[in-house]
């Protein structure tokens, strides 16, 4: 008696979940840190609004770039654009899906958020270890009044790869050319000077510790913690605080073309109100879909956040895409996707 | 990492399976139930036979792996990627001195600390602990072995290093800084982080591992000897080191080769506290870099194929080393094991 009830427990269970796979097409995304936690937020609203699954696997951009490339997944993520050129070789279609910010923060006694200002080329200078104490004159000339303390100043960057760290030192390389051939750009660098921390928590908690301490991170992390931001001179010459507004100023001067598969650094971007260490997160798809109905559920999982994420994407601090760039994307979804027969996917 | 390793050097043991089915075998034949066993025992020893081999393909295969996706870093480098400290990931430029150097020096300042104190864990443990207090220690000396390496890197970051930088290093500083020679090692600001917070941090992991398998060693030195050495008048402390320490000789050295194992392959904890910064400095509390570190750090968004084996001839590296410290411990054990047969 008893175990015959058990086994109806069980076969049912085990058909209640054979039914429910059958139903849902589980969406597999992989790739980049940095989105993960808005695209599991729409994963789940998704689900519920749905039904339908979406796993994405916070690999790392490099992972993504890689798994789609072999097709083990729906859709690759990374933080870091790819070329035309790369694209086009291993017939890839990309977009941007959110934007976010880099804000630099210090450590500095009687020094509030937002009171202290920089422009890209001292900020350059102090990552290289030219500029080595805060009471330098070139410092203490953009900020008249600044309480700035005769203190060594401690740089603190990622030392994980990081879109964060890509984002950063493409602005550094983009205003200082000095950092330009001597550093560059990339998702980890060869960094000049100071201590490098794990993730956005690290590089926090470093310059939570360390009086004298600059670091970056994201806009979030810098937001939750309380901690204090600079404000950055942008190419017009205006000094700008971190916030959606000077964000997503910046995502709407971008120059976004679906030609050049939406290659686009929001580094330094023009605009009064842009803030100029702001990059956006890509998605990756297969030209040619083997599998039509899982590309087609990808492309309406990326439809529904457009129209219906920007919410949830404000909430957790990042910013969604500009109304004409979604144009854009969509537009380039009903070109460019194919099925193996050769006909549109939507 | 050589957590699996044992070092103790007799293996034959009077239960050999393969023997035991031809004995019974001469003496009662052919009666059913025992042929059935005797199958049964040929399945159990081939089973288990295949079983160890497959640590040992194991082992090959990721060998194997390893060489071959490093293969396009080993090519580019050469030998020179053993002492090329430029890591430049912008430019492909690699190069594993500061990894290696940090890897070797951490576990080493790690071994340094917990050697003395796990001796005297042991020791007070096993010889003068009252009995009432012996097993709540050695619980509470096996929990801490119990303790995920993120908690002890998340405990390292946020609690130890900012007391390790306000309190111990400036101490450091001033006493030992202007020491000649002995100096250079303890310069430039006191940030928590670096070389010797890592070591630090090791040690504590490191301490529970040869902490329990020493006292679980000195446990079984038979009473006769102890007492008879005590009867000669002999002290705790000559007890100790003449009889009980050259008893268990072997013991104790796997049990530091466990720690040192541990240390050497000790990935989270070391992260969070190391710096981890491409560079190589004397100072040991400047920020470094380990081999299991870069790793970490740089795997997950490593793009190109030379970054991706650079990194991998990184973990390579690390398997070797690990390899050799484990041979050569094998080897002293071997030395001190026929020194004693010259004696006798």
């Amino acid at each position: 008696m008893m175990l015959s009830s058990r086994l109806r427990l069980a076969v049912s269970l085990l058909a209640l979940l054979v039914l429910g796979q059958a139903r849902a097409v589980d969406i597999t995304g992989a790739g980049a840190t940095f989105p993960y936690p808005v695209y599991a937020k729409w994963a789940e609203a998704y689900r519920t609004a749905t039904g339908n699954g979406l796993n994405y696997q916070s690999i790392g951009s490099g992972g993504g770039i890689k798994q789609i490339k072999a097709k083990t997944v729906d859709f690759g993520a990374s933080d870091k654009p790819l070329t035309k050129e790369e694209l086009d070789q291993d017939q890839l279609v990309q977009w941007p899906m959110v934007v976010g910010g880099v804000v630099p923060v210090v450590n500095l006694a009687g020094v509030a958020p937002g009171q202290i200002k920089l422009s890209g080329g001292l900020l350059a200078d102090i990552y290289l270890g030219k500029i080595k104490r805060w009471n330098d004159p070139a410092i203490v000339a953009l900020n008249k009044g600044v309480p700035l303390p005769a203190q060594d100043i401690l740089v603190v960057s990622r030392s994980d790869g990081s879109g964060t760290t890509f984002i950063f030192t493409n602005y550094l390389s983009k205003v200082s050319p000095e950092w330009n051939s001597g550093v560059g750009s990339g998702t980890s660098v060869k960094w000049p000077a100071g201590i490098n921390g794990k993730g956005n928590e690290g590089v926090a908690s470093y310059v939570r510790q360390q009086s004298g301490a600059i670091g970056y991170v994201e806009y979030a992390y810098a937001l939750q913690n309380k901690m204090t931001y600079v404000e950055m001179k942008n190419r017009e010459g205006q000094f700008v605080a971190p916030n959606d507004k000077s964000f997503s100023a910046a995502a709407s001067n971008g120059h976004w073309s679906a030609e050049a598969g939406f290659y686009e650094i929001l580094t330094d971007e023009p605009g009064k109100a842009s803030w100029p260490i702001t990059g956006a997160t890509f998605i990756l798809m297969q030209k040619v879909q083997d599998h039509p109905d899982h590309g087609r559920a990808a492309l309406d999982f990326f439809a529904w956040a457009y129209a219906h994420g920007s919410k949830s994407a404000l909430a957790l601090d990042y910013i969604p895409m500009p109304e004409n760039v979604v144009k854009l994307v969509q537009a380039e979804w009903k070109r460019a996707f194919k099925d193996a027969s050769g006909q549109p996917l939507r | 990492m050589g957590a699996g390793i044992m070092l103790h050097s007799q293996q034959a043991s009077p239960m050999n399976p393969s023997h035991m089915p031809k004995a019974l075998h001469n003496t009662a034949r052919q009666a059913g139930p025992l042929r059935l066993q005797r199958l049964g025992d040929f399945l159990f020893e081939n089973v288990t036979r295949m079983f160890a081999f497959l640590v040992l393909m194991t082992l090959l295969a990721i060998l194997a792996s390893l060489v071959v996706t490093s293969l396009p870093a080993i090519k580019t480098f050469g030998l020179g990627f053993l002492w090329s400290d430029d890591w430049d990931p912008v430019r492909d430029r690699f190069g594993a001195l500061v990894p290696i150097y940090g890897t070797l020096v951490s576990s080493g300042i790690a071994m340094l600390i917990a050697l003395p104190i796990s001796f005297g864990i042991a020791v007070f443990l096993t010889q003068m602990s009252p009995s009432w207090l012996k097993r709540p220690l050695g619980t509470a000396i096996e929990l801490l072995a119990a303790i995920p390496s993120i908690i002890y890197g998340m405990w390292g970051l946020f609690v130890f290093t900012p007391v390790f930088s306000h309190y111990v290093q400036p101490v450091l500083i001033a006493v030992l800084g202007p020491v000649p020679g002995l100096g250079a090692l303890f310069q430039g600001p006191p940030m928590g982080i670096g070389m010797l917070a890592a070591g630090v941090i090791l040690a504590i992991m490191v301490i529970p591992f040869i902490s329990s398998v020493m006292r679980d060693v000195f446990d079984l030195v038979p009473a006769v000897l102890k007492e008879s050495a005590y009867g000669l008048g002999a002290t705790t402390w000559e007890v100790v080191w003449k009889v009980v320490l050259p008893y268990t000789r072997s013991g104790v050295v796997g049990g530091i080769m466990l720690g040192l194992g541990r240390a050497l392959g000790e990935t989270m904890a070391v992260t969070f506290v190391i710096g981890n910064a491409q560079r190589l400095s004397v100072s040991l509390l400047a920020p470094g870099n380990s081999i299991a570190s870069s790793l970490a750090n740089e795997f997950a968004e490593a793009v190109g194929d030379l970054y991706t084996a650079a990194l991998i001839e990184l973990g390579l590296l690390l398997f070797l080393i690990t390899t050799v410290v484990l041979a050569l411990a094998k080897l002293m054990l071997l030395r001190m094991g026929r020194q004693e047969g010259g004696k006798s």
